[in-house]
Order: C-alpha cells, then structure tokens, then sequence
C-alpha cells in the first residue's frame, strides 16, 4: 500500500516522533527501575550506568521488604484500588445508563451536576473531607481512601460512559424489554457488553490515580495499619538522610500491580480509545 | 383472537401534542399499515400499542383488554424494528428464544417454536450463528423469527425494510406477505413509503401531523381519497393539484389530478405548456410539463414515448376523474 497517504517518508517521520516520545516517557521509569539494581554508590557514581557484576546489588530490595511491613502496603494499596475501581465503574455505568435512557425532570441538569466533578479539583476540599471523616470516626482506615477515591472517580465515568450509552440503539433495548427483560438485565446483559471498551478506558484513568496518589493516604490514612505503598515508600525519604536504594526498590515494585491491570485492560482501552475514530 | 382498539389515544411531550386524540378499530387477521410522512407520529403510536411509551390519555384495547397499564411483555405482541435489534452476544437460536425462556415456558416447547420458525424462514443453518456473522436481509429475517416464535396476538413492525437495499426489500416484502397469510395473525406496520402501504395493506391508516387523515383499503384511498393530503400522499407520481377554474370547474376551489389520466395531444387540451423533463422507465414514462398558470403538471403515459423536451403539447384530461377539493383541502365528492 504505498499510496500518496502512506509513502514511506511519512510513515518513517510518525515512528520517529513516536519512539522518541516513548524514549522520553520511558526514561524516568527505566532509570528507577535500573538504579533500583545497584549499590548506593554506584547509583551516584553514575547513574545512567546499567549494574553491571561489580556495582549489582540486591540491597534496596532486602532493606523495602524487611524494613516496614511492604506486604501490608502492597495489599493496602490493591484493596483500596480495586474497590473503588470496582465501586466507581459500577456506580458510574448505572448512573450514566440512568442519565442516558430515562427522561425525567431535570435530567441534564443533573448531568452537568454528576460531572462538573472533573473541572473541580477534589483536592480543594480536602479540609472539609478531613473533618467529616473525622467526624465519622473513619481517619485511619481503608473505607475513607475508598470513599474519597470512589467520589473522585465517579464524574469522568458517568460522564465518558452517558456519552456512549447514548450511542446505543433503542431498538436494542425497547426489544429486550418486549421479550421481558428487567430493567436491570437490559443494563447488565445488553448495554454493559456494548460499552465495555468505553469502561475499559475509565477504569485505566480512575485506576492510575488512585495508585499514585500520595495526598489523601498521607491526610486521612498516614496510620502503620492503612499506608499505601507511595505513603509506605516515604518512610525511606527522610529530611536529613534518604535511602535511595530502599525508596527506588520500592517504586520499581509498585509499578508491578498497575502494569498487569493495564495489560488486563490496554485491548479494549485501545478500542475505546478508537471508537469514535474508526467505525 | 388478535383485535386491537384505540379509543381517543393522545400522547404529548410537555407541551407538544404528537398524537391528537386517534380512534381506531383493527380486526383479527388484519394487516394494517400506518403511513405518512416523518414527524406524523406513526411511529410513536407504534410504541404506545407495544407499551414503549406511555399513553397520556385514552385506551389501548388488545383482544378486548384495556393494556394501558401493562408492561411490553404482557401485553401479547411482538415487535420487529427497522435497526433489526438483534442481541449481538446471542447466537441466532439464543435471539429467537430468549423472550419464551424469560416467560419460563418448558425447553421442548421452546425448541419446537424455534425450529418451526427457522423452517418458515430458512433460517434453519444459521442457528448457531451469531448476529455479526450474517447479512441484512438474514437479520432481518431472524428479527421476524424472533417475533414468530412468541405466537403474539398482534405483531408490531416499525419499518422493518428501511434498512434494505431495493431488491432486498421486494424480496422481504413478499416474504411478509406470505408470513401473513400463513399465520393469520393481526399486523400492525409503520411505513413512509407508500408501495410498501400499497401492496401488503389489507386496510391503510393515513396519518398527518398526530391525526388520521383517512382509513381504507388500498383502492379506496386511491379512488376515493377524503381530503387533499390523502390524494397527494397516495399515488405516484404525486396527483396534480391545481386551480379549479383553470380546468372548468366552478363549484370547487382546487382540481386534483392523477398523472395516469392525462395524456399528450397537440390540441384540444384545456391545459397547455413546455415539456421540462422526461423520465424513461421502459413500462412507463413520466412527463413533466411547465403550464404557464397550472406549475408544473406530471403526466404518466404507459409504455414508451418519445418526446422533445421543449416541445409544445396540450394536456387532455379524463373529466370524469376529475378530484375536486373545497378551500380547506376537504373532497367534494358528486352526487350520482
């Protein structure tokens, strides 16, 4: 196919681009993850260095998982994403399937209120967040980080998957209702397989946030019992002295968990991605 | 066994009326036809008998029952829609079963109705097959097996030939025809385009606007048409109208005329003007012709005809069916 759209020059000229931003993003990661292998002088020594027999070292790693309970972090930290992911794509689809398929009084409204969210960032209320929890005696446990990150989640999710629902034929649905459906069995059966990839894609967004995150865990959870592992990997970092090997050890582990959901997700992300696009 | 009544059905969104108050009484065995133009409301009228939408006043009477509070399920009906709606993670066995098992009957009976329906279908090899893996014509067919095999007092077809391409859509058309007669059962079937009205009709529900125009067999709308719109939507080419006096008709404010009674001549005519395009079909030919006062007149002449365009003719007109309408478009009909 070497038509005029697809001559080579082009085609050679939007790799180029592409892999040196891959190189670029990659970069940073690459570094940690290397740097993470070797002696905490050689890390300084030079730090663009691959280990090599002299400056390999495994220290960084025994000291993360020895010092502190990482197990702990680790297991904090999947829990609190995978409910909220869990909470946030199931909320978010009945929301937007509401939004979408029912006409009610104050429906757009109310769709501009479910997502005016992504224009406000949650962070602002962090005070307020604060004294609730504590007023509801949930400082220091997993439920608040799930609560919080349930909330913050929700507003892009309703409002990418009501986009998408809109798309999908009444046919579909009015058919499913002849043959007797219920409600619940027309969302779940006919319109939640369609709109999969669209849930693909916010469940990558909500997911890798929540992951990163360092402020609510550090506000509303900084207990021995609820760190996180970006909380957990701080402990390393102190004002006078940081060990280096132990903090990157520990960011190269927690990159693990976020990679495998990713590549759970990255086939129908990429189809979400493209839908519009390509038909 | 199939009947069907409408007892004064109204249906407004907020402040728009779409359905203005509709009587109808449809017998069992009846194939009728809603047809009119977009935004008349036949489709939505559609969808308040099969219970997609709620009726704002009046009743819907299936079978003698008042269905007005019924969910879709209940109500005795099926329904093919012009998007096919097929379930996409169902094979074509799983499409056509899934409203008997959600009714809880017994598996045996399920799989006879199926196979049945498959039988009258052909449909008997794509069983297994999935909605994606077949073409339009089969999915559509599927969709009416799927609405076959619930054995319903009353099937619902919203333009189910919409989808198709041409020759597709004689074929399917013909198929639907026959299914009626096969079956005997009371269809009910939305349509715009006037030929599908035409031949599968037993009798024709003209809609306009939220209100019927007109009810009547197919020959009736077509030789006796009520009103102006029921003459100008039935027939193509489009009936002709024009002033009254223009063809010596004093009593009647605007004349209608079939373009199959007209013909050319060179003289003698009470109308006259310049040919401005011709349209060959072979079977017949389709004359456009510019009258000074008149507009633009169509005249279909059978057979093939050749014509100058350009050219000065004369317009003779069969007096006799002659449509005459009064000021508010009504019929004067004549008294024999």
């Amino acid at each position: 196919m070497s038509t005029a759209r697809h001559s080579a020059g082009r085609s050679i000229a939007a790799h180029a681009i592409l892999i040196t931003y891959t190189v670029i993003a990659l970069f940073p990661v690459f570094v940690i993850v290397i740097n993470s292998f070797k002696a905490r002088k050689a890390i300084f020594r030079s730090p663009l260095e691959l280990p090599n027999s002299e400056t390999f070292s495994l220290v960084g790693y025994e000291t993360a998982l020895k010092q502190g309970d990482f197990l702990l972090y680790f297991q904090n930290s999947l829990i609190v994403t995978v409910v909220s992911l869990t909470l946030v794509l199931l909320f978010g689809a009945m929301a937007a399937f509401a939004l979408s398929e029912y006409r009610f009084r104050g429906n757009s409204l109310m769709g501009l209120y479910l997502a005016l969210g992504i224009m406000i960032p949650i962070r602002l209320g962090t005070v307020a967040i604060l004294q609730l929890m504590v007023a509801t005696g949930l400082v220091n446990t997993l439920t608040a980080l799930i609560l919080v990150y349930t909330a913050q989640g929700l507003p892009l999710a309703i409002f990418i998957l009501s986009e998408f629902m809109r798309n999908i034929s009444d046919d579909l649905k009015n058919a499913g209702r002849i043959d007797g459906l219920s409600e619940y069995r027309i969302f779940a059966r006919l319109v939640l397989p369609l709109v999969r990839p669209a849930m693909a894609t916010v469940a990558v967004f909500t997911m890798i946030p929540i992951w990163n995150d360092l402020w609510f865990p550090l506000i509303l959870a900084p207990a021995e019992q609820t760190k996180t592992i970006t909380l957990g990997s701080q402990v390393f970092i102190g004002q006078f002295v940081t060990n280096w090997n132990a903090v990157l050890a520990a960011l190269s582990l927690a990159i693990l968990p976020v990679l495998v959901l990713y590549l759970i997700f990255s086939r129908q992300l990429i189809r979400g991605i493209t839908a519009g696009a390509v038909k | 066994m199939g009947t069907l009544s409408l007892r004064n059905v109204r249906k407004s969104f907020g402040n728009v009326d779409v359905i203005k108050g509709v009587d109808l009484d449809v017998e069992d065995g009846e194939f009728i036809i809603f047809v009119g133009p977009s935004g008349c409301g036949k489709s939505t009228l559609l969808r308040m008998i099969a219970g997609l939408e709620d009726t704002s006043s009046g009743t819907i009477e299936i079978d003698g029952a008042v269905v007005n509070a019924k969910p879709p399920n209940e109500r005795g009906i099926a329904m093919v829609f012009q998007t096919y709606a097929l379930y996409p993670h169902l094979t074509v066995r799983g499409n056509m079963s899934l409203g008997l098992k959600q009714a809880g009957r017994p598996k045996s009976v399920i799989e006879e109705r199926v196979a049945v329906a498959a039988r009258m279908l052909s449909l008997e090899e794509y069983l297994e097959r999935r909605p994606a893996e077949l073409s339009g014509g089969q999915r559509q067919r599927v969709a009416i097996g799927r609405a076959v095999v619930r054995q319903p007092k009353l099937f619902l077809f919203d333009e189910p030939l919409s989808n198709l391409d041409a020759a597709l859509r004689v074929n399917t058309r013909l198929e639907i025809a026959a299914l009626h007669r096969q079956l005997g059962s009371t269809m009910v079937y939305v349509t715009h385009d006037q030929v599908e009205a035409m031949t599968l009709a037993d009798r024709i529900v003209v809609l306009n606007a939220g209100v019927i125009e007109q009810v009547g067999s197919p020959m009736e709308l077509y030789n006796d048409p009520a009103n102006k719109f029921v003459a100008g939507f039935i027939g193509s080419p489009q009936m002709n109208f024009v002033d009254a006096g223009l063809v010596g008709i004093k009593d009647a404010e605007t004349a209608g005329l079939r373009p199959e009674h007209i013909t050319l001549a060179s003289s003698g005519g009470r109308l006259g003007g310049e040919i401005s395009h011709i349209e060959h079909l072979g079977g017949e030919t389709n004359i456009y012709v510019n009258c000074a006062d008149a507009g633009l007149v169509g005249v279909r002449m059978f057979g093939e005809h050749a014509f100058e365009v350009g050219s000065r003719h004369e317009l003779v007109i069969d007096d006799s069916r002659i449509f005459r309408f009064d000021a508010e478009g009504k019929r004067i009909r004549l008294s024999k």
